[in-house]
């Protein structure tokens, strides 16, 4: 054991800016996966979140209203109305409608800008009324859009989705963009591994050729080694999980959820669970190119 | 102790068998003279006892193993029993004659204790008593290969395999090494020497095998170089 021991000091010494810069590209990497992972997490929170509360808005004609499927000067009739709620709830893809008359919805206003100028501005006969549609699937709502656009006494067809989509393919794309980039950045360190180990075990084959000759096991020869890049591993894995951990409290913890309270942070817990899944990627780093670049050597 | 039935080896993309169809049995504490030139198959002979090569036809039996059908994982136990020296020595540069000795216990997993007790004995066997100090740097030929041979018995081993363990060595410098392994054998070690000494094995007067373009031409008891 002593011997072993000493063995992987002295790699370590001798390979001393190796090791460092295995140490620096682990570190770097893996933070920069567990960026990916934890943006990963919050764009899953914030849609969890906002599908629960998209909903399909379906406005409804009144005299005033021009465009869509309104007559000129006139609104909805009372069959339309029915005709529009029965062709809405028929279709598969809607889960739930609700009927938002113009009153309610004078309500809604005045709640919401009640310190608000504005709330002068409006009476309740300028308001629309209106059918909320909860979606089965909110990702499906081309299909529900269109087919109420479609029906004789609409006005007009709000759907938060088509505004928040774009944002999402935008974040969707920020996190595969960092994964991938990380992904890239682990091949590296993977492959730096598998050199500084390589040269390792060369500049020790008289050594190995030895060890097995007299008969030391596999286990025995490779010990030094894969405590080696074990070491260059786990510090790897220290300085980016430190390094997440402090972003994540500076930037979010600190900042973010108290400036933004309207949208759901991921916590301590989701970052607890990036850091381990980094720690579980940074040691199969430091293991599975260690083994490749020794097998050479180890052949009996 | 070593049993070759009907043993051929081809090396990979090569035509020409490194051995072909080796019939014999080396006996408990045999002493054995391998000759023949470079090329016919010694090495491999050689290799084959010590599990780096596997025969590509026939079985090989090394200390009650059919090295055929031996785990990977049980190659280590095999060489435990079987010491090996070589021409060049092969010596751990910057070690002492002790540590390159100890080297061989630490590595197979013997107690300090036990490295304490055996490696002095050992040297004193293979008479480097008093040296355990010196660097092999400063050490002659001759004397290398004796913390070599050391190495290689150290652990006590059934078998010793000596590929040319003097052919870098002057004539006198060899009768001591010789003398060394005659003594390991007497002490129940069959000893299997690859040689290209005819006065060695003249004066030995051993068993002698040897080996023509892989072929086994010569199986003599008490045999002469040339025969």
């Amino acid at each position: 054991m002593r011997h072993t021991l000493r063995e992987t000091w002295s790699g370590l010494r001798r390979n001393l800016a190796m090791t460092v810069a295995v140490v620096v590209t682990m570190a770097v990497s893996l933070s920069l996966f567990g960026l990916g992972l934890l943006t990963s997490m919050e764009v899953d929170l914030v849609k969890g979140r906002w599908y629960d509360r998209i909903e399909i808005s379906v406005f409804l004609c009144i005299e005033t209203t021009t465009g869509g499927m309104c007559g000129e000067g006139r609104g909805t009739t009372e069959a339309q109305r029915e005709a529009i709620r029965q062709a809405l709830e028929a279709n598969p893809e809607v889960q739930e409608v609700f009927y938002e008359s113009k009153e309610a919805a004078y309500e809604e206003f005045r709640r919401v800008f009640r310190d608000s100028p504005i709330v002068g501005t409006r009476t309740a006969e300028q308001m629309q009324d209106s059918f909320r549609i909860k979606l089965v699937n909110p990702e499906n709502y081309q299909g529900v859009v269109s087919e109420a656009a479609s029906l004789q006494g609409v006005q007009n067809v709000q759907d938060l989705q088509s505004i928040f989509e774009p944002l999402f393919r935008w974040l969707n794309g920020l996190q595969w963009a960092t994964i991938g980039m990380s992904v890239l950045l682990l091949l590296a360190a993977g492959l730096q591994i598998a050199n500084t180990i390589r040269m390792a075990a060369f500049t020790r084959r008289r050594e190995i050729g030895i060890m097995r000759l007299v008969g030391a096991s596999n286990f025995y020869i490779l010990l030094p080694f894969l405590l080696e890049s074990l070491v260059a591993g786990i510090l790897g894995v220290i300085v980016s999980g430190v390094t997440v951990a402090t972003g994540y409290l500076f930037l979010i913890e600190r900042n973010a959820k108290t400036s933004i309270r309207t949208l759901p942070w991921i916590d301590w817990s989701h970052v607890a669970g990036a850091i381990l899944a980094m720690a579980a990627v940074g040691l199969a780093l430091a293991i599975i190119p260690t083994l490749l670049a020794t097998r050479r050597y180890l052949r009996i | 102790m070593i049993m070759f039935e009907d043993v051929t080896k081809f090396y990979p993309g090569q035509l020409r068998p490194a051995l072909r169809n080796i019939n014999l049995e080396i006996q408990r504490g045999e002493f054995v003279f391998l000759v023949g030139q470079s090329g016919s198959g010694k090495s491999t002979f050689l290799r084959l006892i010590l599990r780096e090569y596997r025969p590509t036809k026939g079985t090989l039996y090394v200390a009650g193993k059919n090295l055929g059908t031996l785990n990977q994982w049980k190659v280590p136990a095999l060489r435990r029993q079987i010491g090996t020296v070589f021409q060049d020595f092969r010596l751990l540069p910057g070690k002492t004659v002790y540590e390159n000795v100890a080297f061989a216990l630490q590595v197979i997993g013997k107690s300090t204790k036990q490295i304490r007790q055996i490696v002095p004995e050992t040297l004193e066997t293979v008479g480097l008593a008093g040296k355990e100090g010196r660097l092999n740097e400063e050490l002659s030929g001759g004397e290398q290969q004796r913390v070599a041979i050391a190495r290689a018995y150290v652990n006590r081993p059934q078998i010793l395999i000596a590929d040319e363990p003097t052919g870098n060595l002057d004539p006198e410098t060899s009768v001591g090494i010789m003398k060394l392994l005659d003594r390991i054998n007497r002490s129940d070690t069959t000893v299997i020497m690859a040689t290209h000494d005819s006065t060695i094995v003249d004066q030995m007067r051993r068993r002698v095998l040897e080996l023509r373009e892989g072929e086994l031409v010569r199986d003599q008891p008490k045999g002469v170089y040339g025969a």
